[in-house]
C-alpha cells in the first residue's frame, strides 16, 4: 500500500512535467495546425541557458548570501525568456515565411529545425551530458504512510499549477486570448475583423516557448542531468500525451500528459521498465485507432 | 512564378557544383597525404557522451606511453602515430570509426573500447581485416570470444562478478540484496549475471533483479520497489552517469543500504554527479592509485606532472594497454599485423601498474583485482582479490 502511494507521487510529477512541454505543442497546433518538432528543442535550450545562468549566479553572487530560491525565480525568468524568445525566432524564420505553403512543408521544415538545433547545440554545449547543482536543497516535507513528499515534488506541481492557471487566464479572459482563439477558428475570418495573424501567432509560440523554458528549470530539479539530446524523447512524450488528451484542447492535454506519467510509472513498477515506452507508443495507436481526436478534442471537419 | 523558379534552380545548381567540387578536394588531399615512416596505431574511445571520461581517461593513459617512447627516439628509429578517433559513445559511431581507422589511416593495430558493448560493436571489424585489437577495459567475456585478433589486458566479468559477490558476503557480512542492471549494456548484464550466480553460490539471497535502460533519467519506480523489499545492500553494475543519478534518487526514496558497483563506476564525475548520495559505496576496479607498489607510485606521478591530475582506473589500463603494445612492437623483427597478433598471444608475466599481465589461450588477461569505497573524489582502498 505505502508502495502505491509512492508509485502515485512519483506518477503526479512526471504527469506534470510532460504538461507543460505538451501544452507548447498543442497551442500551436491549435493556431497553425503544425505539430511543431522544433519545441523539444526550444525547451532544450532553455535548460542549458538556465544551467549556465545557475552556474553564473551560484558563482557570482557566492560571496553574497541569497537565498536559493531568489536564484530560482532568476533562473525561471531567464529560461521563460530564452524558450520563449527562440520559440518566437523559429516561428519567423523558418515557419513564417511558409506560411501559404502545403502543410507538409512545415512539418518537414519543423523537422529540419529540430535537427538543425540539436547538432549546433551539441557543437556548442559539447556532447557530454552536464548536471545541474540546485540552488535550494531538497527536503523532505511530510510523509504519507511511509512515503516521503519531496520538496521539489510540491516545488514542481504548484510551479506547474501556477503557470497553468496564468496559461488559462491569458486564453480566456484576455484581448491576446480572445484572439488566438479566433485564429485557431477561423484564420481568415478572424484576419478579416482586424486580428493581426502574424501577431497573435508570435504571441502562440511565446507562451509555448516560455511553458517550456518553465519546464526546463522544474525538470532539472528532478533529473538533474543535461545534454543536447535530452528534448528528443521527452517532446515525443509530451507530443503522445497532447494527441492522448487530444491535440489543440488545452484541458485535454493536461489530463492526457498525467494519464501517461501514471501509465509508465505503473508499468515501470509493476511490469517492466523495458515496456515504459513500449506502453507511451502503444497508447497513442490505440487512441489514434479508436478516437483519432484524442479523449477530450472536438471532432472537427477535416481542412485540407 | 518562372522567374522565381529559375533563379531557384540556378542557385540550388550552383549549391550541387561546390558540393561535388568540395567533395573531389577532399579526396585529393586525402590521396596526397604521404606515405610516412610513422608507424600508425589507431584507437577508438568515447572522448563524448555518457561516458566520456572513460574515452579521456583511457586515451591520456595511451598517450602517455607513446609519448615516452617517441622521446626516446620511438620503435628502431620509427616514431609511432597515435590516431585518436571519438566514438561518442555510440557502438554504430565505434564500427564506423573502426572501418575508418582500418580502410582510412590503415592503423597496423587497434586500441579500445572500454564499454563492452562498443567493443563488441567493433571486434567483428577488426577481426575480418586481420588487425589486432587490444581492449583495455572492456570486461564482458565474449569481446575476446570474438576471434583470434581480439585481446585485452584487463579481467572478465565472471571474475569481477565473483569479487563483490564474495566481498559482499564475507567482508560486508550482508545476506539480502537486491540488483539493477541496465539492459542496453552488454557488460551490466553479463555483470549482473555473474554476480547473482556466485552470490547465490555462496548463500547469498537476492530479493529483486530489476533493470532500466542506458539514458533513462527516472528510475523511481524500480527503487520505489526496492525499497519495500528492504535489501541490505543494491548492486548496479552499470556506468557512472546512470549510477550518480540512481543514487540520488534512492537517497530521494530513503534507501539508505550501502550501493556496490563494478568498474563502470570509475570516474572523476561519479561524485559530482551523485554527490553525497554515493558516499560510501564499494566497487570492483583494476587497480588503486593508493598502492604502495613503486611501479605505480611512479605512474601516479608521472601523470600527475603531465595532466594535472589523479590516474583513474581507466587511465591505468589504457597505460597498460599501449605499454604491451609497444613492448611487442619491440620485440618483432618486422610490423605486421599479423606478427604483432603473434607477438600479444605470447605477453607472459608482464608487470604493468594494473597487476602481472599474463595473455591466457583465451585472450583474455588473469590478474587480480580491487575493491575500493568512494570517499568524495577520492576512492579509498578496500582490499585486493585475486583469482
Amino acid at each position: 500500500m505505502g508502495e502505491l502511494i509512492q508509485h502515485l507521487i512519483n506518477g503526479v510529477g512526471l504527469g506534470a512535467i510532460y504538461a507543460l512541454i505538451a501544452l507548447g505543442y498543442t497551442m500551436v497546433y491549435g493556431v497553425l495546425q503544425l505539430i511543431n518538432f522544433a519545441h523539444a528543442e526550444v525547451y532544450m535550450v532553455a535548460a542549458f541557458a538556465a544551467f549556465y545562468a545557475n552556474k553564473g549566479l551560484l558563482e557570482w553572487l557566492n560571496a553574497v548570501a541569497v537565498p536559493g530560491w531568489v536564484i530560482f525565480a532568476i533562473l525561471l525568468l531567464v529560461a521563460v525568456g530564452v524558450g520563449g524568445g527562440l520559440a518566437v525566432l523559429i516561428e519567423a524564420v523558418a515557419y513564417r515565411p511558409l506560411r501559404g505553403a502545403p502543410r507538409i512543408n512545415i512539418l518537414i521544415t519543423a523537422i529540419g529545425v529540430s535537427l538543425l538545433i540539436q547538432n549546433l547545440a551539441q557543437i556548442g554545449f559539447g556532447a557530454d551530458p552536464k548536471f545541474f547543482q540546485p540552488s535550494v536543497a531538497n527536503a523532505s516535507l511530510f510523509t504519507i504512510g511511509d512515503s516521503e513528499v519531496l520538496l521539489y515534488d510540491v516545488t514542481v506541481l504548484l510551479v506547474t499549477t501556477f503557470f497553468l492557471c496564468v496559461l488559462h487566464y491569458l486564453v480566456y479572459h484576455t484581448q491576446m486570448g480572445i484572439a488566438m482563439r479566433a485564429v485557431s477558428y477561423n484564420p481568415v475570418a478572424a484576419s478579416l475583423l482586424g486580428v493581426s495573424i502574424n501577431q497573435t501567432i508570435s504571441f502562440t509560440f511565446f507562451l509555448g516557448g516560455a511553458l517550456a523554458g518553465v519546464a526546463a528549470v522544474l525538470i532539472p530539479l528532478k533529473y538533474p542531468k543535461i545534454e543536447p539530446l535530452m528534448g528528443t524523447l521527452l517532446g515525443l512524450k509530451a507530443f503522445v500525451a497532447a494527441v492522448l488528451g487530444g491535440i489543440g484542447h488545452i484541458g485535454g492535454t493536461v489530463l492526457g500528459a498525467f494519464m501517461l506519467g501514471m501509465a509508465e510509472q505503473m508499468v515501470a513498477a509493476y511490469l517492466s521498465s523495458m515496456y515504459r515506452d513500449a506502453i507511451a507508443f502503444s497508447l497513442l495507436i490505440v487512441v489514434l485507432l479508436l478516437k483519432p481526436e484524442g479523449l477530450f478534442g472536438k471532432k472537427g471537419i477535416e481542412k485540407v | 512564378m518562372v522567374m522565381s523558379n529559375r533563379s531557384g534552380s540556378i542557385k540550388s545548381g550552383i549549391f550541387f557544383v561546390l558540393a561535388v567540387s568540395i567533395t573531389i578536394l577532399s579526396f585529393a588531399v586525402g590521396c596526397t597525404s604521404k606515405k610516412s615512416n610513422e608507424i600508425l596505431i589507431g584507437q577508438f574511445a568515447s572522448l563524448t557522451g555518457s561516458e566520456a571520461t572513460f574515452g579521456i581517461s583511457t586515451d591520456e593513459g595511451v598517450r602517455m606511453v607513446i609519448d615516452e617512447v617517441n622521446e626516446k627516439g620511438g620503435i628502431k628509429g620509427r616514431k609511432i602515430k597515435l590516431i585518436t578517433l571519438d566514438d561518442q559513445g555510440k557502438p554504430e559511431e565505434a564500427a564506423s570509426v573502426v572501418t575508418r581507422l582500418i580502410e582510412q589511416h590503415k592503423v597496423v593495430a587497434l586500441i579500445g573500447e572500454v564499454a563492452s558493448t562498443r567493443s563488441l560493436a567493433a571486434a567483428p571489424i577488426a577481426q575480418a581485416k586481420k588487425i589486432p585489437m587490444i581492449s583495455p577495459s572492456s570486461t564482458n567475456p565474449q569481446v575476446t570470444e570474438v576471434g583470434d585478433y581480439i585481446f585485452r589486458v584487463c579481467f572478465i566479468d565472471p571474475f569481477q562478478g565473483e569479487v563483490m559477490a564474495r566481498f559482499v558476503i564475507d567482508h560486508l557480512k550482508l545476506k539480502k540484496v537486491a540488483v539493477l542492471r541496465d539492459l542496453k549494456s552488454d557488460y551490466s548484464v553479463g555483470l549482473a549475471n555473474f554476480f547473482i550466480k556466485k552470490f547465490k553460490e555462496l548463500g547469498g539471497e537476492v530479493l529483486a533483479d530489476l533493470s532500466y535502460q542506458a539514458g533513462d533519467v527516472d528510475f523511481k519506480a524500480q527503487l520505489t520497489q526496492i525499497k519495500s523489499l528492504n535489501p541490505e545492500g543494491l548492486y548496479i553494475p552499470g556506468y557512472y552517469t546512470d549510477v550518480g543519478l540512481i543514487a540520488r534518487q534512492a537517497r530521494e526514496l530513503g534507501i539508505k543500504v550501502p550501493l556496490l558497483g563494478g568498474d563502470g563506476w570509475d570516474s572523476s564525475k561519479l561524485f559530482e554527479i551523485g554527490g553525497s548520495a554515493v558516499e560510501n559505496s564499494y566497487f570492483s576496479n583494476h587497480y588503486s592509485n593508493e598502492s604502495d607498489d613503486p611501479l605505480v607510485k611512479d605512474f601516479v606521478k608521472r601523470y600527475q606532472e603531465k595532466y594535472k591530475k589523479t590516474p583513474d582506473g581507466l587511465a591505468a589500463q589504457g597505460y597498460d594497454a599501449a605499454k604491451i603494445l609497444v613492448h611487442v612492437l619491440e620485440s618483432i623483427d618486422e610490423i605486421t599485423p599479423q606478427k604483432i597478433r603473434d607477438g600479444l598471444a605470447q605477453v607472459k608475466n608482464f608487470k604493468g601498474v594494473t597487476g602481472v599481465i599474463t595473455i591466457d589461450e583465451k585472450r583474455n588477461a588473469a590478474k587480480g583485482a580491487v575493491i575500493v569505497q568512494v570517499k568524495g573524489q577520492t576512492n579509498k582502498y578496500v582490499t585486493t582479490i585475486n583469482p
